[in-house]
């Protein structure tokens, strides 16, 4: 329990120390808000339900967050890890892998947090955010599709070679999904076949899911199948491939 | 003498490729034991089934009484290891390394001292990637001693140092000893083995082709001595063929390499006295493991 915290204290310093990654996942969503916030504005429209553009894009931006991490963080760091025999060496101390693997996860689900707690801070102050009653469901939400996402950087991690090869395929798999899920700017504004393909992907999902609970406070049962699926396909999956060394 | 390692018929295939075929071999508590051998001949291999990090395909491996398979945690707590190619992330410090794997430990020593010891007191805010190669050799020895081990591995610690530095590891090498520890060492320098080394097994394709002291390895040879030296052109080399214990005498230009035994030197010196010859560049030349490893496999052990 001693190693655990002490490990995920150490790799939350770390991630801390890394400016392009900090940069990322807690700078550019925060940016990315601040941007669309200027542009169109956070008046209350009545066409919105009472809400402005900032306050509906919050469930975007905080999935936004959780793929960042879960795609780009993750498979980076681990990776990393792996090709400098970073693993190796801690393989060679009594310790055993759990610790090293769940202290990765304890540190990027609190990266996490901060990112999300950035953009409530960012839009509070800039855009009066409002925030509906009765949506702290998201949090339970916002951790499975945490988990879900981590989960399959454990497998792009597990698969790539290289650290850079983990960060070029994260990017390739994520910046495309991340402009049609709606996470960085509405789905509404798509055409329809787009919006039909964004339907396919896991983060779109995740931000119906936490839309939904955010706004009405209902679980879009679908979403919570859809991310709840990736979470077991990307556990099992990334048992069989994840290498130490 | 108490054993602490005890290896039978190691052996160990990746996808069918053997990496090691047959080794055995016992170390003794509180020697410094020497393995050597070409890149690519199982050292490291043999040395991770040793610290039970790999599973071995055959054969027995018991260390300071314990199986490295089913006790791994028991025995990691009572060894120390530096294995090859296995850094630190490159922003952590070094109070930091030390601070996070004391805690992996059951017992630790405090690693203030050991940071005094090692000479790294002033670098313990550094990050690890703004050390030095010989600095980050020495964190990865206080690394490995955190947990006071009995037995301390170290793979190839002074790959990549220069000269001086690699010089500066052998005394830490030699101070580890000194505190009654035992150590493996694996490297590919036969100058390293030769001057820590108190015995040494030569490895290659994966198999022990010798086991013995250096000095003994040597002596094997029936190493001659070679004495070299220039002379001033028109000397004729073939005049010392008579002198006693000379073997050979080979001529090059003004270059000329006396082979023999016995007291080589001073007989060559007299003779060429006799002659009013003063040679040049005077050096002698023994016999050392690189011409072990070369009677042995027929190669030298770089290619
Ligand atoms: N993880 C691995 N997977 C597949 N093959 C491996 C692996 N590790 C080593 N080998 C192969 O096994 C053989 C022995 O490798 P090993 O690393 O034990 O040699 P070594 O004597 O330590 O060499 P070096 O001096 O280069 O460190 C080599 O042919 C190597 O390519
Ligand atoms: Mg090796």
């Amino acid at each position: 329990m001693k190693s655990f915290l002490k490990l995920t204290y150490m790799e939350l310093k770390l991630q801390l120390r890394e400016p392009v990654a900090l940069f990322f996942t807690l700078a550019f969503p925060v940016m990315v808000m601040v941007l669309f916030g200027f542009i169109f504005g956070n008046e209350a429209e009545e066409l919105l339900g009472g809400y402005g553009q900032v306050d509906l894009s919050v469930p975007g931006y905080i999935g936004m967050v959780v793929g960042t991490i879960g795609m780009l963080s993750i498979p980076t760091t681990l990776a990393n890890y792996r090709e400098l025999g970073i693993l190796r060496r801690l393989r060679a101390t009594p310790l055993g892998s759990s610790p090293v693997l769940w202290s990765q996860v304890a540190a990027q689900v609190l990266m996490t947090a901060a990112g999300i707690i950035l953009l409530f801070i960012a839009g509070l102050a800039i855009f009066d955010l409002r925030i509906p009653n009765g949506n702290l469901a998201i949090v339970p939400a916002i951790l499975l599709s945490a988990f879900s996402f981590f989960a399959v950087g454990f497998v792009l991690a597990g698969v790539m070679p290289s650290a850079r090869t983990a960060q070029a395929v994260g990017m390739a798999i994520f910046y495309p999904m991340l402009f049609l899920s709606g996470a960085a700017m509405p789905r509404y504004i798509m055409p329809d076949f787009v919006q039909q393909i964004a339907g396919l992907l896991p983060l779109t999902h995740v931000v119906i899911l936490i839309e939904d609970l955010w706004l009405k406070g209902t679980w879009n049962l679908t979403s919570v199948a859809v991310v709840a699926v990736v979470l077991i396909l990307g556990l099992v999956i990334s048992r069989f491939t994840f290498r130490w060394e | 003498m108490t054993q602490v390692i005890e290896v039978r018929n190691l052996h160990k295939a990746y996808d069918g490729v053997t990496a090691v075929d047959d080794v055995s071999f016992n170390v003794d508590e509180g020697e410094i034991f020497g393995i050597i051998g070409p890149n690519g001949a199982g050292k490291t291999t043999t040395i991770e089934s040793v610290i039970g990090l790999r599973k071995p395909d055959g054969g027995s491996v018991s260390v300071l009484g314990l199986d490295p398979q089913t006790e791994a945690r028991k025995l990691g707590n009572r060894i120390g290891t530096q294995l090859q190619e296995a850094a630190l992330p490159e922003r952590m410090k070094v109070w930091e390394a030390l601070d996070l794997y004391a805690s992996f430990y059951e017992k630790t020593v405090p690693w203030e001292p050991l940071v005094e010891q090692w000479g790294l007191a002033e670098k313990r805010n550094t990050q690890f990637g703004g050390l030095s190669g010989g600095q980050k050799q020495r964190l990865f020895i206080s690394l490995a001693l955190l947990n006071d081990p009995q037995i301390v591995f170290l793979d190839e610690l002074t790959t990549g140092l220069d000269p001086q530095a690699r010089r500066a590891t052998w005394d830490l090498i030699r101070a580890i000893r000194e505190q009654g520890k035992t150590v493996v060492l694996i490297t590919h320098f036969m100058d390293e083995v030769e001057a820590l080394a108190d015995r040494v097994a030569v490895i290659d394709h994966g198999r022990v082709i010798a086991l013995d002291t250096p000095d003994n390895l040597i002596a094997s040879l029936n190493g001659e001595t070679q004495v070299l030296f220039s002379v001033p052109n028109g000397f004729e080399a073939e005049r010392l063929e008579k002198v006693s214990g000379v073997t050979a005498v080979h001529q090059h230009n003004q270059h000329i390499t006396i082979s023999g035994n016995g007291p080589l030197l001073a007989n060559v010196a007299a003779a060429l006295a006799q002659h009013n010859i003063a040679p040049a560049d005077l050096r002698v030349q023994q016999a050392n493991l690189e011409d072990v490893f070369l009677a042995l496999t027929g190669r030298t052990i770089r290619n």
